[in-house]
């Protein structure tokens, strides 16, 4: 333990967290709609080959993190066209989403493998990167750490703050009462999932463009669905939301660099349970996870 | 992943119905991977070794091959389809692949199984693997000199004996030629999971590792090691020549073209028996892939030597005197270690710290 450097691990942890945090912040959105999208991995993944694909051939890492957002919002459209219009059944079209993305991400990317990616520079902080401890901890990263971070206190601002999002809570809540109200519940909730697609997508990308980086397919391995798990154990609220990423990142970088440091006091599988069992004690324990009213439920004006 | 082993699954099904009218006299070889053939690696390699049996059989043979099929219960629906489809020969390239081989196998007696890195066998399924061990102990030797940290991480997929084996041959090497040198394992449970891996080398990079060695079958450690810089990897299972000539400096080459070639030649002309082949440098199933220029050339010249002796038989990396970890003897001066104890390695080597997961 004691060759370990917290500063390292701290900052391993913003990095590896930054993915997962991003697609669960979409999925948070979503789900306050009231719509339960299972096809985080699919979308996350597709995000992660488009952004690919976006950043080699213009070379601009930017314009690959666009690709990746525009690319997994197409694909979340299929599944709000097929669940929203077309009242399919929210849980088997979201997994039909995971599997397709999947397919399609391989089919995608079949050019790209083992294709180098544009260098995605870490962002230059005058000043602060210099403050001892904090600096390499919080201000040496790339632009999306913070971008990813933006973007949950958006979703905060935009919940809490704003009107339209309480019209969106208020569709997650109970969709015949919005309804009823003269809320376009159809609409707030294609919304919704093409933000959540496009979070997702930025997500993938961050593992291609940055993580890895390279293409390769299968590349996002269970990261979407972990992001389902961190939107349960925040309760379906932003600022719990970062605290469940970086647990959850948190376990992975600490028993990498456990076993790093060489002696490992605990075995390691206790770590990768612990995010887990924390999301249980969560649901059962504080009883704080109230899921919206409507969440998962087909919406239909006639009914 | 899973979607397209159900898309193959389905033509596996269409080919069953229109298979039955058209009787041909082809043979039929299929495979599985436990990756994708884009791995670049491990399953990459493999698909390699069916190009060069369509390429020496031409029209004599027809392959099939399903690629990221996960170890378990889905290995075993995925190769009763390729029995049932008229597959004389399948090849199942992944060690965790064992137990589905074995009671695919039992349940058609006619087909023939190979299957790699395992120790079961039966009267329709060989074995094969290759010693990689030989390639480690060149990889610990070259890892040994360059490291100026003293320190050298390696990535470890599952705690088997394949892998221990791999770990104690580098550090033997490693440890001949620099007595200050420190192994770092990391498990990764994966064989193949790019973020992971990526994220355990830089966690052994962020430990002070200065060379990676990795058991696992994607380049992202290679990725990983290049934007750190001043860190050396080698290539696993395949080349990995795009990350030359640094971070990568010499890799370990599995070359199984011509195993399955003469085994489907074996198939083909009826001799083909149950066999257990384990083929090392010797053989050519093990390569060294090219030791590049950021390797200093009195470095280079040690590995290659010490690749040719052990080609050539004059050394063994595992020669005595080792001690296990505990201290206790394991081989005595001069003595050899044999295949069976290789086989079942779950002990490191005297010096190499940590515990094995169970």
């Amino acid at each position: 333990m004691s060759n370990i450097d917290p500063i390292l691990l701290l900052s391993a942890i913003i990095i590896v967290s930054t993915p997962i945090l991003l697609a669960a912040i979409g999925e948070l959105v979503v789900e306050r709609a009231g719509v339960l999208n299972l096809g985080v991995e699919g979308m996350m993944i597709t995000g992660a080959v488009c952004g690919f694909i976006a950043a080699t051939s213009t070379g601009s890492p930017w314009l690959g993190f666009a690709g990746a957002a525009l690319g997994a919002a197409l694909l979340s459209m299929v599944f709000g066209v097929l669940t929203q219009l077309f009242l399919s059944n929210q849980v088997a079209t979201g997994l039909a989403l995971t599997l397709f993305g999947l397919g399609l991400s391989a089919l995608l990317g079949q050019g790209y493998i083992g294709v180098k990616g544009p260098v995605v520079p870490d962002l230059y902080l005058p000043v602060l990167r210099d403050i001892p401890f904090l600096g390499p901890v919080l201000f040496r990263h790339d632009a999306m750490v913070y971008i990813a971070l933006f973007i949950v206190l958006g979703v905060w601002l935009f919940l809490n703050r704003t009107r339209s999002g309480r019209v969106l809570r208020a569709v997650g809540e109970n969709h015949d009462a919005a309804h009823a109200l003269g809320y376009k519940v159809v609409r707030v909730r294609l919304l919704a999932i093409a933000f959540g697609g496009a979070c997702a997508g930025l997500g993938g990308a961050y593992l291609s463009l940055v993580r890895v980086p390279q293409w390769t397919e299968g590349m996002t391995a269970g990261a979407g669905w972990i992001a389902l798990a961190i939107v349960v154990f925040a309760s379906w609220r932003p600022g719990r939301l970062v605290l469940g990423a970086w647990l959850f990142g948190g376990a992975t970088a600490l028993q990498l660099a456990l076993q790093a440091s060489g002696g490992v006091q605990i075995p390691i599988e206790y770590l990768q349970m612990a995010p887990y069992l924390a999301t249980i004690l969560v649901l059962v324990i504080l009883r704080a996870g109230r899921a919206p009213g409507s969440l998962g439920r087909s919406f239909h004006a006639s009914s | 992943m899973t979607f397209k082993t159900v898309l193959l699954g389905a033509t596996a099904a269409m080919g069953l119905a229109t298979g039955a009218m058209a009787q041909d006299d082809k043979t039929k070889v299929g495979f599985i991977y436990v990756g994708p053939i884009g791995d670049l690696g491990w399953s990459y390699q493999h698909d390699q070794g069916r190009l060069a049996v369509e390429e020496e059989y031409g029209d004599k043979v027809e392959t099939v091959y399903v690629e990221s099929v996960p170890e378990g219960p889905d290995a075993e629906r995925v190769l009763t389809q390729m029995a049932l489809q008229g597959a004389d020969l399948i090849f199942t390239t992944s060690f965790g692949f064992m137990e589905p081989t074995m009671n695919v196998a039992a349940k058609f007696p006619d087909v023939k199984f190979e299957h790699a890195t395992g120790y079961q066998r039966a009267d329709n399924v060989s074995t094969y693997s290759a010693r990689f061990y030989e390639g480690r102990a060149v990889q610990g030797l070259i890892a040994g000199e360059m490291t100026e940290s003293n320190i050298i991480g390696y990535i470890g997929s599952y705690p088997i004996p394949e892998v221990i084996r791999g770990i104690n041959a580098a550090y033997i090497q490693a440890k001949k030629v620099n007595p200050e040198v420190e192994f770092r394992v990391v498990w990764a449970y994966t064989w193949f999971d790019p973020a992971k891996e990526a994220e355990a080398a830089k966690a052994l990079i962020d430990a002070g590792a200065d060379v990676i060695l990795q058991h696992t079958d994607s380049t992202a450690p290679q990725a990983a090691a290049q934007e750190a810089g001043d860190v050396i990897t080698f290539g696993q299972a395949s080349d990995m020549l795009d990350y030359a000539p640094e971070p990568r400096v010499s890799s370990i080459i599995d070359n199984w073209n011509q195993y399955y070639v003469d085994r489907v030649g074996a198939v083909l002309d009826g001799s083909w028996e149950s066999t257990d082949t384990w083929g090392g440098i010797d053989s050519g199933m093990v390569e060294i892939g090219e030791i590049t220029e950021a390797v200093p050339a009195e470095v280079k010249e040690a590995a290659l030597a010490l690749k040719d002796a052990i080609a050539a038989g004059e050394t063994h990396p595992f020669t005595g005197p080792i001690n296990k970890q505990d201290g206790s003897e394991w081989l005595a001066e001069g003595e050899v270690a044999d295949d069976e104890t290789l086989l079942g390695m779950n002990f490191y080597v005297e010096g190499i710290e940590g515990d094995i997961p169970q």
